[in-house]
């Protein structure tokens, strides 16, 4: 549905967006993470043909980005969140959904529809006859995703979406974008938001300025350092230690009476770790697999570029 | 081009100008006072010498005329420079730009919103201007002088000022980013037209029909250019990047 291929936009000497590949399937959630100024938002934007690459190539559902004629058909395919709301303050939250209604060339009754059906998804249906400008935060990027949507777009692209939201409200946006989901509608999400890009995302991009990582929330994870298993002995027992080292597993340390062992897959080297450590003759209090998180993943990659 | 995309566009604008009640007032003032002012000048001008005589009440109205050219080319400056300007400000103009509409569809939209209500706003303070004229010169010269084929040319000229004007600030406000630059600099387009009017006064032109038709002519030429122009300097790229 979305594919580029060295994507790559300069502004003069700074390289905002550098050699960037990736492929999004219809019906994916795919998140994109980064700092702020890793060039997520300038990805979007080439995405959505509001400014031009400098190079690579990009496509939506077939279409060429940067290509004219392309790129009408590219805006009528897609819907945008931009990462401010871009409300017009005077007007009612009806009237600003039926302005975009009617630009994408929706008739009257596809809009009276999908308005409705919005509004009242979003709980903003009591509110729609108010002007914007007296509602809330969290009620204007709500209304801010209703009009990406008018138009009962195939690809969404959000930057941002829940930044600045209270709990609730950002809970109610996240339970949105999973419920397009489940409508197939492929989904591109912005965000420096770490839980949230575990929560909805099917696969995940880390982006600082070059495409760092890319994968499913578990394998970005497991990329860090893998898993180690840890194993709380009643004493410290140094034949335990040697019995365990000479597996040959991975890294092991001891730390008074606690170990730890390295290993890729402790589902399946579990039962070879305690088997050596009760034949060594120690006695366990408890054994926990630790992994690496999506915030190590994150740090770890990001950190990676900053020094580079 | 899909006109419709661009009566969308104006009608959206001109709900918010309706809204914006101080860009209103800037738009009915002008044309209003002046509407009321110029006959007051008719009927108590030269009040202790007898009034204006009717021989001189053509020249003194001649000169009246022209401000119906200049006051379209005033008027707009608020609304046509918070067209584009305000979009910006309201942080609305990456979602409307994402729309399937062109820069030229978007330009003309916001041509028409101003368009429109300043042309109505121009018309109206004409039409109040000719009645009352025709009201205190009528003792005097014994025929109404209104209508009549100079403020006929007069009328015909003012929205291709006025579409000079809009078009002039459209492109200022394309390239600067708040409200008060982009109507500063627009609504520089009146001071050419200052000059003819001053020209015209100390007599090194004459005001007639035929001049006038050929500097409608000559207007309509420029209209047709700027707004080329306009479309050729509104650099999506760049409002969307380097405006803070």
């Amino acid at each position: 549905m979305i594919e580029t291929e060295n994507l790559t936009k300069k502004f003069g000497d700074l390289t905002a967006v550098d050699g960037v590949t990736f492929r999004v399937e219809e019906g994916e959630v795919f998140g994109f993470l980064g700092p702020n100024g890793a060039g997520k938002t300038t990805t979007v934007r080439m995405l959505s043909c509001l400014i031009s690459k400098t190079s690579g190539t990009a496509r939506i559902a077939g279409y060429e980005v940067g290509n004219g004629a392309d790129s009408l058909k590219i805006r009528r395919l897609i819907g945008l969140v931009p990462e401010n709301v871009g409300l017009y303050e005077s007007l009612t939250a009806y009237d600003n959904l039926d302005f975009y209604g009617k630009l994408y060339d929706r008739t009257e009754s596809q809009r009276k529809e999908s308005i409705a059906a919005l509004l009242k998804m979003l709980e903003l249906w009591e509110k729609k006859d108010v002007p914007v400008a007296t509602f809330s935060k969290g009620m204007k990027q709500k209304l801010a995703v209703a009009l990406a949507l008018v138009h009962d777009p195939q690809i969404l692209f959000m930057d941002e979406p829940t930044a600045n939201l209270d709990p609730e409200a950002a809970k109610t946006v996240r339970d949105f974008i999973l419920d397009l989901k489940k409508q197939k509608k492929t989904i591109f999400v912005n965000t420096h938001n770490l839980d949230e890009a575990q929560r909805i995302c099917d696969r995940i991009a880390i982006l600082n300025t070059t495409l760092r990582a890319m994968g499913t929330p578990e394998e970005l994870e497991r990329s860090v350092r893998g898993r180690v298993t840890v194993i709380q002995l009643e004493q410290p027992n140094d034949a335990v230690l040697a019995a365990v080292k000479k597996l040959g597993l991975g890294d092991v340390s001891a730390e008074g009476s606690k170990l730890t062992i390295g290993t890729a897959d402790p589902e399946k080297d579990n039962a070879t770790i305690l088997d050596a450590v009760f034949r060594a003759g120690g006695r366990i209090q408890s054994v926990n697999v630790v992994g690496s998180t999506l915030e190590d993943a994150y740090l770890k990659l990001v950190r990676e570029r900053e020094k580079a | 081009m899909n006109p419709r995309h661009s009566w969308i566009i104006a009608l959206k604008d001109i709900k918010i100008f309706i809204r914006k009640r101080t860009v209103l007032y800037t738009l009915v003032l002008l044309p209003l006072l002046l509407s009321i002012l110029f006959p007051l000048v008719i009927k108590y001008g030269g009040k202790g010498s007898g009034g204006i005589p009717a021989s001189s009440i053509p020249g003194v109205l001649g000169s009246f005329e022209w401000f119906y050219v200049i006051i379209p080319a005033i008027i707009p400056a608020p609304m046509a420079s918070y067209s584009i300007v305000g979009e910006k400000i309201e942080k609305s103009l990456e979602r409307l730009l994402a729309t399937p509409t062109t820069d030229g569809e978007i330009l003309l939209g916001k041509s028409i919103a101003t368009f429109i209500p300043a042309i109505i706003a121009t018309y109206a303070g004409a039409t109040v201007f000719m009645a009352l004229i025709d009201s205190v010169t009528y003792g005097k010269l014994g025929y109404f002088y209104y209508p009549n084929w100079d403020m006929g040319v007069i009328l015909l000229l003012a929205p291709l000022v006025l579409l000079l004007s809009i078009e002039l600030n459209v492109i200022t406000s394309s390239r600067v980013s708040d409200v008060r630059s982009a109507s500063q600099l627009g609504s520089l387009t009146f001071l050419p037209l200052i000059g003819i009017y001053l020209a015209s006064e100390l007599g090194v032109i004459t005001l007639d029909t035929s001049t006038l038709l050929i500097l409608a002519g000559v207007i309509a030429v420029l209209d047709v250019v700027m707004f080329r122009v306009s479309t050729s300097v509104f650099q999506r790229e760049q409002i969307l990047t380097k405006w803070k």
